[in-house]
């Protein structure tokens, strides 16, 4: 039993930490924002792929580093901490996961898993679980669902209208899309493993860039609270808004062992990793939203400006929460767990 | 990172969970706030300790198994699971041993430790004074030191176990005009001692689980002194820190908890259903006993990669309290109009010990260091943010 990481998955995630916080300070998101019509720099793409983040999970055969879930879910951490805009986790995380296990014969992994892990492609996934596809527009590839199949299509097959988010980071698209023998590369007998696959990486992923958020917002709230001063002393000093911040921090530990436990059962294939993973969507996502309430409370009026950075952070945390499931799936599939007759529960089941 | 057990610690489930099988009190002890209760309870602890049980994390030489941390998580486990009797000598073993391991003498082992692995010993808690709650540093209980003697004079309270324990650990003002945490000192008090005068306080449950405890010139040796004089406050912090750490509340006991919990919102589910709060509340305990779980596997883990634990043991503390409430309150929510009867009413049934459980829940946030204190702690402490 050893619940910690290796030294080396942890100086991997401190390396990515360290790039991020000099490569995306929130002004440099902000230009984003205001400078492109894409919502994506290809610059910045660009470093990520030199980090090796776009390379992460491709196999070694394919010119990638072939990690897996583990080292994903402390870099998904990194990624939601600095509110990163790039389709990063759908391109190199679920993208490849997907056309890494398509059908031997499909030319279609050979010809995009060196493209990805070079940097040189984007890959938008869509799933009815949400009604919109991110990132379809700067798309190389799009990788659709149709009744448990995977088709792949080029961004001229496609027709894609914009829908704006709250979050000005965010590019969803409604796609339309005609499904055909040419398009299909994964019959429906083996896509809907390959579906299940996709949702709880997704779940792992939006569930660990949900703690980087709350991180984030506490760590925004905290400062706020020492810096700003009412009645003579930092607004910090005084219990009420220490408390705020408190409950945040609590919620935030016991949150990251449930996300990190979801991503080790998928590492090992454990049959009970959708639970595990919804128990981490709905854990993470308390401590997210959580952050973002009393971070804006702490902020006070500064906290409802466009000026001030926390927005981007509250809004990226609104918006995720309810993707690839929202808490009414990810409830619901607990609550299927929990409640059939002859479930495991109890002391000494946890890790049995 | 490998989330599965050794083929040792499998044995060690094993080795427990059959021992337990054959060994756990097949009726309901009573409780261990009665005078017939407490010698039961006594009774049991040393049954436990003739096979390391009392006090599994303890080197073998002193009674204990030599456990890890992760055995002492595994003996819980199966300790909850086969429902054996609440632990009567806690504060002794739990929260006093550790300290006693770190700070106390060669002799002061040797002469403490294996009499509380077998009950002989049995422990209870001396910090709170009537005007030192929350504020502990407000101590006022004085101890003089005269001819290889601490004389004691002063008033404890909400002193756990008191009643029945053989034993008091606690701190003492030494220096006589010391201010707050200075000139404290860590001692031993056998609580037979005369001028000691332990007037019970009756309990939201009827019963007496905590006293005050009066000292009027009370004659403790001077070897009976914990560490040195007047660094007492380090050494009980050192004790709050086991306490609200790691020890005091295994994962198991809430574990256990969410499980029947579980099982009674099934047997009631088409009343329970009505509320739609209620199969919420539920699958939240479940996920939160789970979270607890996982968070003290991976504190256990990083401590023996050589961690300490520091202010998050204070979010420990608040996770479990309230945890424990919710559980509790649910519980009720279920039950609905039988959930006042006491667990001995004709009509409870079996259904009593959620209202044994959810009055001692109503506790929680308060005892070992309020609430709003660890909320402090975590806010100063971890965050950073500046004190009052």
């Amino acid at each position: 039993m050893d619940f910690t990481f290796e030294e080396q998955q942890l100086a991997f995630r401190d390396a990515i930490r360290k790039f991020l916080m000099v490569e995306a300070a929130p002004e440099m998101l902000r230009e984003i924002w205001e400078t492109t019509q894409s919502g994506r720099s290809a610059e910045f793409r660009a470093k990520l792929a030199d980090q090796g983040l776009t390379a992460l999970s491709v196999p070694e055969d394919f010119g990638g580093i072939g990690l897996g879930d583990l080292d994903w879910v402390l870099v998904q951490q990194e990624l939601g901490y600095f509110a990163i805009p790039d389709s990063l986790p759908a391109t190199g995380y679920l993208g490849v996961y997907l056309l890494n296990r398509l059908p031997a014969d499909v030319a279609l992994k050979r010809e995009w898993l060196p493209r990805i892990a070079a940097g040189q492609a984007r890959i938008a996934v869509g799933h009815p679980i949400n009604p919109l596809v991110a990132d379809a527009k700067n798309a190389d590839l799009l990788l659709l669902w149709h009744d448990d199949e995977v088709h792949a299509l080029r961004p001229d097959q496609v027709e894609l209208t914009l829908n704006p988010s709250i979050d000005q980071s965010r590019r969803l698209y409604r796609v339309r899309w005609q499904p055909g023998e040419k398009t299909r590369v994964c019959a429906a007998s083996i896509g809907r493993t390959l579906w299940a696959g996709v949702i709880d990486r997704a779940g792992v992923a939006i569930s660990a860039q949900l703690l980087g958020l709350a991180q984030r917002m506490l760590d925004l709230g905290v400062d706020h609270a020492a810096q700003r001063k009412q009645f003579g002393k930092p607004v910090g000093s005084f219990q009420a808004v220490k408390h705020h911040m408190a409950d945040v921090a609590v919620k935030i530990e016991f949150a990251e062992p449930v996300v990190h436990r979801a991503a080790y059962a998928l590492t090992h294939a454990d049959p009970r990793a959708p639970v595990y993973v919804s128990n981490a969507r709905l854990a993470a996502g308390e401590a997210a939203l959580l952050a973002a309430r009393k971070s804006i409370q702490v902020h006070g009026a500064m906290g409802y400006t466009w000026e001030t950075d926390l927005q981007m952070f509250m809004k990226r945390a609104w918006a995720l929460d309810a993707t690839w499931g929202d808490r009414k799936y990810h409830k619901t599939r607990v609550a299927n767990h929990l409640f059939a007759s002859g479930a495991a529960l109890g002391p000494g089941e946890t890790f049995a | 990172m490998r989330l599965e057990y050794t083929e040792r610690q499998k044995q060690f489930r094993a080795e427990v969970r059959e021992w337990l099988a054959a060994n756990v009190p097949k009726a309901p002890l009573q409780s261990f706030d009665t005078q017939e209760g407490f010698e039961q309870h006594r009774v049991w602890e040393r049954k436990l300790s003739e096979r390391g049980f009392s006090a599994v994390t303890w080197p073998k030489e002193l009674g204990g198994r030599g456990s890890d941390l992760i055995e002492w998580l595994i003996f819980e486990e199966e300790y909850w699971r086969a429902g054996a009797p609440l632990r009567v000598n806690q504060n002794g073993v739990f929260l006093l041993a550790p300290t006693l391991m770190e700070y106390g003498t060669p002799a002061q082992k040797e002469r403490f430790l294996p009499r509380m692995a077998t009950a002989e010993d049995t422990w209870a808690q001396g910090w709170s004074e009537p005007g030192a709650g929350s504020d502990m540093a407000a101590i006022r209980s004085k101890a003089v030191r005269q001819d290889g003697h601490y004389v004691i004079n002063g008033q404890k309270t909400w002193s756990t176990r008191a009643v029945f324990a053989d034993w008091l650990f606690g701190l003492f003002r030494s220096e006589p005009d010391s201010q707050r945490h200075h000139g404290l000192t860590f001692l031993l008090v056998p609580l037979k001692t005369p001028g000691i005068t332990i007037r019970p306080i009756k309990q939201l449950n009827g019963l007496t689980g905590f006293a005050e405890i009066f000292f009027d010139d009370v004659k403790v040796p001077v070897e009976n002194r914990l560490g040195d004089e007047g660094a007492g406050w380090n050494i009980a912090m050192a004790t709050a820190g086991f306490e609200r750490g790691l020890m005091l509340r295994s994962p198991a006991r809430f574990q256990q908890t969410a499980r029947q919990l579980v099982d009674l919102y099934l047997q009631h589910r088409d009343q329970a259903d009505a509320d739609p709060a209620i199969r919420d509340a539920v699958m939240k305990s479940w996920m939160q006993a789970e979270a607890y779980t996982l968070a003290t596997y991976r504190t256990a883990c990083r401590l023996a990669k050589g961690g300490h634990i520091g202010a998050e043991a204070s979010t420990n503390k608040i996770f479990w309290s309230e945890l424990d409430l919710l559980m509790h309150e649910t519980a009720m929510a279920i039950l609905g109009a039988r959930a006042e009867l006491m667990p001995h009413a004709p009509d409870a049934g079996d259904v009593g010990h959620w209202l044994d459980g959810f009055l001692f829940a109503q506790a929680g946030p308060i005892y070992a260091g309020t609430n709003e204190i660890q909320r402090n702690i975590i806010a100063e402490r971890m965050l950073g943010l500046p004190r009052a």
